[in-house]
């Protein structure tokens, strides 16, 4: 039985995101939300050290130097507008989160308290810069918290534990609604709506070692690459440097905001020699190379894949009260007592650059001409603005989803207040009916469980902090084979109820799609930019390079890639130093 | 119809430092892959995982293999109903947390900056602000087992939050509501709810605020 439901603005995702789009998109027309977590669970909760903005309340800053750093952290593959225009907005979106409760901590005389973070600096490099606004060190959790609480307020509708799994067009291609899969119940849901956001996150859970929540297997963008959409910069994901060692659980760049350091086998600050202005707060993807080389040359602890992190100099104080949470994960999860002992760590899989391509309004754009696709949206991690381009800064995905989220929301409620309901199709489901049926019904013995695990060690190896040619293309064979084996996937459970075997069936087939993207991009891009290093291209060329990729699915289920320019503005490309 | 509840019993092999959760993942993908369980996260900021291990609620993502080995058994938490396996209704315990308005009060024009709050006002809350809404306290609560219409201790947690907000205006009403029959003297004060808390928030200590603040009017 498949229930239909009406709403004129339909928003898939409940992170920050999401529910960001919906307090606006819900003040206009007729609004819900529909999520496969309940809203507080959503990963956005698990953000920690900050979100960056120019307000210039503890030293001098502007959102032109925010810019900037944007700019060069990303590695020029930046879409320059967008992210002036996101440095510009930030502020305004700090002092809406104060407005609406958030709880900042404080400077003595009572503002909001700012503090440094990697790759942000006064004056266009010369020295680190207090730009993040914070709330201890779950900073993401109470801008979650804090959403949350605003959509209660505003009684926004929401569709908890529904799990969209289609994208639904008219024929003339504009978007119609989604088909959603009731977790309680394993009914299908069609929603018709005249526009629809997707806000569901990335996909971080295709790497062995992540600090992503099992959740995050990139479905809003795999449903939409499904049907005919491209996935833009797909081989730029980001390592944060600082993973708990073998788990990746996040250790907040706030540690070495605060202070902290990096230190090899020798005690070495190393970053000193990689990045001396900044040391270790240079951006994520130098910090987490640098490891790499460390490791590499030999310098892990006791020839290991592995570093410290070190906070033994710091006043206890500020351990306990501004970076409590970071504290408590090293004591239970390595029964490491961080007052006292350095703390394991090892790069780990955080952040995915790329995702749905978008302008500055969150419409989904297609192809090089960038032509909005009527009624589609995107947002949050999952969309790619791009503000972030071949690196992201740390905190600026936390402005991203509120910056965004908001612009998505009114663009997509003023485009609903003006448009008709584009026309179904007849049995919008079928397609969603028809994947469920098969991998209910295959029997072909190979276990979700048996391809995840090959899928996520082999792209940590072979598609992770450092590539070549020769791994990729390795990759790009054993990805055909994992393809091969899903098709015989056989899900354990087959009832109704809570089938959670099932869902990760489905969200294991998106995975899969989500890495095609990546090692396809990955494989072209014959240079070394931000996230993307290639061992056996290891400088940056402007002249080929300077281009956002496109993704584009193949009927026979490959990958073809298109290219459009970069959006350049003030900022001429140079060399990345720090 | 609802078929009986029963137990399974499983025997697996983990490293001492892999935690609860990585073991039910084991039980799940390799051994009855209709076990059904919440989580996401993993490492105990989403709340999803909340579950009474070894008659104790805690989340699976928190505890360690070695602190319950060799043998542990998990259960749905108490007091909601049972869905499947390890799968509560969670729509009630979310009805009590919207019942006691839990977002920012205030009917004064912001200015254009942001509302200015001491360090020392900001301190006052700070505990309560790390509620992840788990529902670990308020199903470990003798009352809240005994009478659902009681609002439990997340809801109260989530009040002091706003009570206690220097920026807030919205404690008269919430007062109000928590005074009722269903609300804050409902408590016994058994500590349980603090004991069960993964984020260490003191729930009793927060709920014996709330009830002085409601008998007061003071905050």
């Amino acid at each position: 039985m498949t229930t239909h439901h009406t709403y004129d603005a339909v928003i898939v995702g409940a992170g920050g995101a999401g529910l960001r789009a919906a307090l606006e998109a819900s003040k206009d027309v007729k609004t819900c939300v529909i999520s496969k977590l309940y809203p507080t669970r959503s990963h956005t909760g698990a953000a920690q050290g900050g979100m960056c903005a120019a307000l210039g309340n503890v030293e001098e800053d502007y959102p032109e130097w925010h810019a900037f750093d944007t700019v060069k952290g990303g590695d020029y593959l930046v879409d320059q507008p967008a992210a002036i225009l996101m440095s510009k907005e930030a502020v305004d979106a700090v002092i809406e989160l104060e407005h609406w409760g958030f709880p900042f901590n404080r400077t003595p005389d009572g503002k909001i308290d700012q503090r440094r973070f990697g790759g942000h600096t006064r004056n266009h490099g010369e020295a680190a810069v207090k730009r993040a606004c914070y709330a201890a060190d779950r900073t993401g959790h109470m801008i979650l918290q804090t959403l949350y609480q605003q959509c209660i307020r505003q009684d926004v509708r929401f569709f908890n534990e529904f799990y969209v799994l289609d994208l639904v067009a008219s024929k003339e291609g504009r978007a119609a609604g989604v088909v959603a899969y009731e977790l309680a119940t394993g009914e299908l849901h069609v929603f018709r709506a005249k526009s629809v956001l997707f806000a569901t996150g990335g996909y971080g859970r295709m790497f062995k070692v992540t600090s992503n929540a099992h959740t995050l297997t990139g479905d809003g963008m795999a449903v939409c690459y499904r049907r005919g959409i491209p996935l833009q910069d797909m081989e730029m994901f980001q390592f944060h440097p600082t993973g708990i060692y073998k788990m990746g659980i996040l250790l907040s760049e706030a540690v070495r905001g605060e202070g902290g350091i990096i230190i090899n086998s020798e005690g070495e600050r190393f970053m000193e020699r990689y990045a001396p202005t900044v040391k270790d707060l240079a951006p994520r993807d130098m910090v987490s190379r640098a490891i790499y080389q460390e490791i590499k040359e030999g310098r892990g602890i006791d020839g290991k894949d592995y570093v410290f992190l070190d906070v033994r100099h710091l006043d206890p104080v500020v351990i306990e009260t501004k970076l409590p949470d970071v504290t408590e994960f090293a004591r239970i999860y390595l029964g490491v007592e961080p007052l006292t002992e350095p703390v394991p760590i090892q790069p780990t899989a955080h952040y995915g650059m790329g995702g749905l391509p978008t302008n500055t309004d969150g419409q989904v754009v297609g192809g090089a001409r960038e032509r909005p696709i009527p009624g589609l949206y995107a947002a949050g991690e999952c969309a790619c603005v791009s503000v972030h381009g071949a690196n992201r800064l740390g905190t600026n995905s936390l402005l991203d989803i509120v910056v965004f989220g908001r612009r998505g929301g009114a663009h997509m409620a003023g485009y609903a207040k003006e448009a008709d309901f584009a026309e179904l199709p007849e049995e919008p489901e079928r397609r969603t009916s028809g994947v469920l049926r098969g991998l209910l019904t295959g029997t072909g013995g190979d276990s979700v469980a048996d391809i995840r695990a090959e899928l996520q060690e082999q792209m940590f190896d072979l598609a992770g902090v450092v590539r070549r040619e020769d791994g990729l293309r390795k990759m790009q064979g054993i990805l055909g084979g994992l393809h091969d084996r899903y098709k015989r996937v056989v899900v354990m459970d087959k009832g109704k109820v809570y089938n959670t075997d099932l869902m990760e069936a489905v969200e294991l087939g998106f995975l899969l799609d989500c890495a095609d993207t990546l090692v396809a991009a990955a494989l072209a891009r014959d240079e070394s930019r931000g996230a993307h290093y290639r061992e056996d291209h290891p400088l940056r060329d402007d002249a080929h390079w300077l281009r956002h990729s496109l993704s584009y699915r193949q009927p026979d289920g490959t990958v073809k890639l298109e290219y459009k320019d970069v959006k350049m503005g003030p900022y001429v490309p140079m060399e990345r130093k720090y | 119809m609802k078929p009986e509840p029963w137990w399974d019993e499983f025997t697996i092999e983990a490293e001492p430092t892999d935690r609860l959760l990585d073991a039910l993942h084991y039980v799940k993908w390799y051994k009855d892959g209709t076990l059904a369980l919440r989580r996401s996260c993993a490492h105990g900021i989403c709340g999803s995982d909340a579950m009474l291990i070894n008659g104790r609620n805690a989340l699976a993502c928190k505890v360690l293999v070695k602190e319950v080995a060799p043998k542990v058994t998990v259960e749905p938490i108490r007091g909601l109903p049972v869905l499947k396996d390890l799968i509560v209704d969670m729509e009630p315990f979310f009805e009590g947390y919207k019942a006691i308005l839990p977002f920012l009060i205030n009917a004064d024009d912001p200015p254009d900056r942001e509302r200015l709050q001491s360090p020392e006002d900001r301190a006052r809350f700070d505990d309560t602000t790390k509620c992840i809404l788990c529902a670990a306290c308020t199903t470990s609560c003798p009352i809240f087992w005994g009478d659902e219409q009681y609002i439990g201790p997340a809801a109260i947690v989530n009040a002091h939050r706003f009570i206690f907000d220097s920026r807030d205006q919205g404690a008269e009403e919430r007062l109000e509501i928590l005074s009722d029959q269903s609300g804050v003297f409902r408590c016994r004060t058994t500590f349980n709810c603090t004991e069960a808390c993964p984020r260490g928030i003191k729930v009793t200590k927060a709920i014996q605020e709330v009830k002085r603040a409601v008998m007061f009017r003071r905050f």
